[in-house]
Order: C-alpha cells, then sequence, then structure tokens
C-alpha cells in the first residue's frame, strides 16, 4: 500500500514514491553468482600471469613489472574479469536520430567482448528505451529542425570563442531571456555542456568556509562541483528530510569544526529526478527547511526539466511552488530539448556574478548556434507561443506514458524503484548475469535498453534503466510490455511480493535502525 | 509425447536458470566444463557420504527396534538396552 504523506498541508498532491526491498534469497544468490565469477577472475588472473592464457588487456610494461603495480585494485580486477563477459550491452553504435525508433549497427564478437567488428548490417527500427528523448524532440525533421537548419547556414557551426572574448552571439542574449522567461526568475545564463555547468559553477558560488549538504545519490558532476570548490560536504541520507535537518541543526549549532565560527554559506545540493532511482525530491520539505535555517537551495533539474509538471515547466511547477524559493536552478537541455548544453537561473545579481567568475563562462567555448536555436524553438513550442498546441500535448502524452507504463510493470510483478510521475523507471535485475542476458534478449526482440550495474549502483542492485519518451506511442508501449513481460518470464525477474514497504512517516532517531521497516 | 516434450523444455528452462543464477551463462566454454565437472564431482561425493550415512543409520536403527521387540541379538552392532 503506498503511503500517502500529507506533510501539514505542504503537499498538493499525493507523493508515492516505493523502494521495494530486496529479497532474500534473490541478494544471497546474488552475492553467490558474484562469488562464482570473482573465483574465475582470479583464476584467468593467475593464468594470464602464468602466460598460459593470452593477456588482452593493459598491462605495464616488462620495465615496469617491478614498480609499484598499476592494475591490481578492485576497480580494474572487476574490469577485466566481470566488465568484460558483458560488455557487448553498451557502447552500442546506433546510426540514426535516438528518437521513439533509432537504428542501429549490428556487431559480433569473436573472442569474448575483447574485440568487436561490424558485420555490415544495420537493425532498422529498434524501440529506445534508453534515450533521454523525454518530450520527443529529438527528431530530424520538424518546426525545430527547420529552425536550426536555418541558423546553421546563417552563423555556421563553430564560434570559436569563449563568451567573455568573442563569442556572446545575439543567440545567446536571446536564448538566456528565453529561459528566464520560462523558468520564472528574473535571469539565466547558459553554458555548452551541462557536466561543466555543475561542475564549474559550484566552485565559483561556495569556497573554503561554506558547507555543503549533498545528497547520498547525488550525480558526478555536483559532486565533482562540490569537491573542487573546497567547501566542507556533508551528506544526508537519500530524500531523507530528517537526516537533512539533522544536519542543517547540527550546523547552525556546532558551526565550523574548530574554530567553532558560525559556516559562511550553507548550501543544500539536490536533484529534481534522480536517474538511478527515479525519485523525485521532496521540494516543499526542503524548501520549508531552507527557510527555517536560513540555507541556500542549488536544485539540479537534468531529468526534471520539461518532464514533470502540468506545463512541463519542471518539478518547481510540479509541486506548485514559487520559482524564487529556488536560490540557485541548474538545468540542462540536453534531455528534454534534444540539444546539448546547460543553464544556471536565479536572482539578476547571482547570474551577473556568475558572468564574471564562472570558470565555464571565461574558458569554455560557448554554446553553437544551431543548438542554440534548437532550444529556442523547442522551449516555444513547450511554452505554447509557436501558435500551436504541440508542446502541451507532448507534455500530457508523457505523463499519460508514464503512469500506464508503470503501472503495468508493476502489475506483471517487477521490482519497480522510484516516484509514480517520473518518467525514468529502473527495473531491478540484482544478477549479474541477469544483467547481460536481459541486454541481449530484449536486442534480440528489436527493444534498446539502457542495463546498469557496478560502479553506477550498488553491487547488488543490478538495473535496467527505461527512459519513456512522448514520441513513444501507445502501440510502441504494448509491444514493449509484451516483450518485458515475455523477457522476465524467461529469465525469472519477477521478483516483488507486492509488499511495498510504506515510507517512514516518524521522525527519524536513534532508534530507527533503518530507513524501512515492514 | 507432447508432455514429454514440455517435461523437457521445463528441465531445459530449469537449466537456464542454474546457468543465470551461477553465472556460468557468461562462462567460455572451458570454463564451463570446468564449473560443471566440479559441481558434478561435488555432488557426487556428497550423494555417496549421504549413501554410506544413510544405509549405516538405517541398519543400526532396524536392530534397535528389533531388540525391542524382545529379541536381543549378539553382534557387534547392537545396542545395550
Amino acid at each position: 500500500i503506498n503511503h500517502i504523506v500529507h506533510n501539514g498541508g505542504l503537499y498538493k498532491r499525493p507523493f508515492n514514491e516505493a523502494f521495494e526491498e530486496t529479497p532474500m534469497l534473490v541478494a544471497v544468490l546474488t552475492y553467490v553468482g558474484y562469488g562464482v565469477l570473482t573465483l574465475f577472475g582470479y583464476l584467468r588472473d593467475f593464468m594470464r600471469q602464468w602466460k598460459i592464457e593470452k593477456c588482452q588487456n593493459a598491462t605495464e610494461r616488462e620495465e615496469q613489472k617491478d614498480f609499484v603495480p598499476l592494475y591490481q585494485d578492485f576497480e580494474n580486477f572487476y574490469n577485466r574479469n566481470l566488465y568484460m563477459r558483458i560488455r557487448d550491452s553498451w557502447n552500442r553504435p546506433i546510426c540514426s536520430v535516438p528518437g521513439a525508433k533509432v537504428d542501429m549497427m549490428e556487431r559480433v564478437s569473436h573472442d569474448y567482448n575483447w574485440t568487436f567488428t561490424y558485420t555490415g548490417r544495420v537493425i532498422k527500427d529498434i524501440i529506445n528505451m534508453g534515450s533521454y528523448n523525454y518530450l520527443g524532440f529529438a527528431q530530424k525533421a520538424g518546426a525545430c529542425q527547420e529552425a536550426a537548419a536555418k541558423v546553421l547556414s546563417q552563423y555556421g557551426a563553430g564560434v570559436c570563442s569563449t563568451r567573455q572574448e568573442m563569442g556572446n552571439l545575439d543567440k545567446h542574449e536571446e536564448l538566456e531571456k528565453l529561459v528566464a522567461r520560462f523558468l520564472g526568475v528574473e535571469s539565466a545564463m547558459t553554458y555548452g555542456m551541462g557536466f561543466a555547468t555543475n561542475s564549474m559553477n559550484i566552485p565559483a558560488l561556495v569556497g573554503k568556509g561554506c558547507l555543503i549538504l549533498s545528497d547520498e545519490l547525488n550525480h558526478a558532476s555536483l559532486v565533482l562541483g562540490a569537491r573542487l570548490s573546497g567547501a566542507t560536504i556533508r551528506i544526508f541520507k537519500h530524500n531523507n528530510m530528517q537526516s537533512l535537518e539533522k544536519l542543517l541543526k547540527d550546523a547552525i549549532v556546532h558551526g565550523q569544526p574548530r574554530t567553532r565560527r558560525p559556516w559562511k554559506k550553507i548550501l543544500i545540493l539536490v536533484e529534481g529526478i534522480y536517474s538511478m532511482e527515479g525519485s523525485i525530491v521532496r521540494l516543499p520539505e526542503v524548501i520549508a527547511l531552507k527557510k527555517k535555517y536560513k540555507s541556500y537551495l542549488y536544485l539540479d533539474e537534468a531529468h526534471s526539466i520539461g518532464a514533470l509538471g502540468p506545463s512541463g515547466r519542471g518539478v518547481v511547477d510540479y509541486f506548485g511552488l514559487s520559482p524564487e524559493d529556488v536560490d540557485v536552478m541548474m538545468g540542462t537541455f540536453t534531455k528534454s530539448f534534444g540539444a546539448a548544453g546547460g543553464y544556471i537561473g536565479g536572482k539578476k545579481e547571482l547570474i551577473d556574478y556568475l558572468r564574471t567568475y564562472s570558470h565555464s563562462a571565461a574558458y569554455a567555448t560557448s554554446m553553437s548556434p544551431p543548438v542554440v536555436e534548437q532550444i529556442i524553438a523547442s522551449m516555444k513550442c513547450i511554452m505554447g507561443e509557436d501558435g500551436t498546441t504541440v508542446g502541451e500535448a507532448r507534455v500530457q502524452q508523457l505523463a499519460e506514458n508514464t503512469r500506464y507504463f508503470r503501472r503495468r510493470l508493476k502489475e506483471m510483478g517487477f521490482i519497480i524503484y522510484g516516484n509514480e510521475d517520473s518518467p525514468v523507471v529502473p527495473l531491478m535485475l540484482y544478477m549479474p548475469a541477469k544483467i547481460g542476458a536481459f541486454g541481449r534478449e530484449m536486442l534480440k526482440r528489436n527493444i534498446g535498453v539502457v542495463v546498469v550495474g557496478f560502479p553506477a549502483t550498488p553491487i547488488i542492485e543490478s538495473r535496467a534503466r527505461f527512459c519513456l519518451s512522448a514520441a513513444h506511442t501507445k502501440e510502441m508501449l504494448d509491444t514493449a510490455l509484451k516483450e518485458i513481460n515475455e523477457v522476465g518470464d524467461l529469465l525469472q525477474l519477477k521478483y516483488s511480493r507486492h509488499r511495498l514497504v510504506p515510507l517512514l512517516d516518524r521522525p527519524f532517531d536513534e532508534t530507527t535502525y533503518e530507513e524501512t521497516e515492514d | 509425447m507432447d508432455a514429454k516434450r514440455s517435461t523437457l523444455s521445463y528441465l531445459y528452462w530449469l537449466f537456464c536458470q542454474f546457468e543465470l543464477i551461477t553465472c556460468s551463462y557468461l562462462m567460455e566454454p572451458w570454463e564451463k566444463v570446468l564449473f560443471y565437472s566440479f559441481n558434478l564431482a561435488m555432488a557426487g561425493l556428497l550423494l555417496y557420504t549421504a549413501y554410506i550415512c544413510l544405509a549405516f543409520h538405517l541398519t543400526s536403527a532396524l536392530q534397535l527396534l528389533w531388540s525391542f521387540l524382545g529379541n536381543p541379538r549378539e553382534n557387534a552392532l547392537s545396542v545395550v538396552k
């Protein structure tokens, strides 16, 4: 039973999020599988070292054998003994636009995934359940594509300069005004790369003597930016408001570690949708905490902008809150707008400061003009300013697809993590052999999925992640669901015991040992 | 004939599940040979030990029962009442 949390009237709609616990038998068998693979890994390493088998991975040169060994840590062991066996599920080359259906080049490996050769055949019309194409703007025909082509013939493809030197085009100014209007903030700034937006701007905002409170499962770009800034980083449990409040209280009461002075700034780093879990941040509670303890909020809406909310304006719109409550709204154009790049939106003073002091503005090449035009065209489409209702229809289609797909998968008996409304759907696989088997079986049935294992997820919780799109029609979803059902029966993936653990509603104190209880 | 085919396919499916759980699905053929021969050797040893153990326990239990029924037996395996 999903527990509906109405926390003092902060939530205007029910917040249904569930993470079903791993069944004990499945966890034990997963460890058995990893144990067997580890033993065989040791055997193969032994054979490679004693030259019984040809060594095909990277090793040190003969002269360096007496130096400190380079490839003996767990990561390299995992890479050559476990990852190599299932490597054909990743880095698959596609040769068409990644829309709802995609073409893929077929490749085979004759030496167990160490090298690949292309057969020359192209597998056509694979249903694409892996691309971040939430609103279906990855198209090769249509209004956005025509506008981008026109700008390409007018401005060319390269900018050949940074924003601060000669790379500030009028197109960039137009885009930034449009982004600010879209988000409902005073001003916005755009950057050429989404990862660089996070990692290069957090160091400009906080420094030594500041405190960063970051969610457990934050993206690598946020972690990198936080570490580069030099501020003290403290981690709170994923989406757990009691843990965050405890950290905030400790920070205010105790101050900086040695000198006990108050922190210069406290910055809370959260994401709108967490892409590995499919969970949505509890934004009303975070904002209430931020106001109570006088800290700042940095919201990374990489996956949620365009994908959530009745008008597609992200997680702030989804909860019906005011954009003025979020101090720094960051997002990317890669996922819902079919382009590349990132933005930061907020008050005018903040953005003017970033224009001068951000590393990305000073050193990174600015965005390419056709990409800018694609974002302008798609954003106008979502806002409805191009005169059609295409944008609104797409936002609604995505919401419908999400609800339908998640409901059907749960009914079939799979363990699905995350919030009911998030278009990112992780399906739990757990066992290492099933990661490879799932990817291959789905490709045989003409469906492309992304499977994820260690180190992106905890070692026993490997999963397959589906990204829904407004471009998926109901027939495509039904075909995909039928195949997933078949593969689920073939590989025995229907672990769910329909015992959804309700979210912990009472305060998190010393007597609760686990976040979830039966 | 149909029942035989469906039991065979069910057994094959069970074997596939075993392959997936123990990750022998991912192994190269010579690794599979090594793994299965090790597993079969272990299973064989286990069955043999169970057989010996069971035979011993069954015979001694039966003799105890026989002695309770009033027929004391004179042999090395009899249990003193």
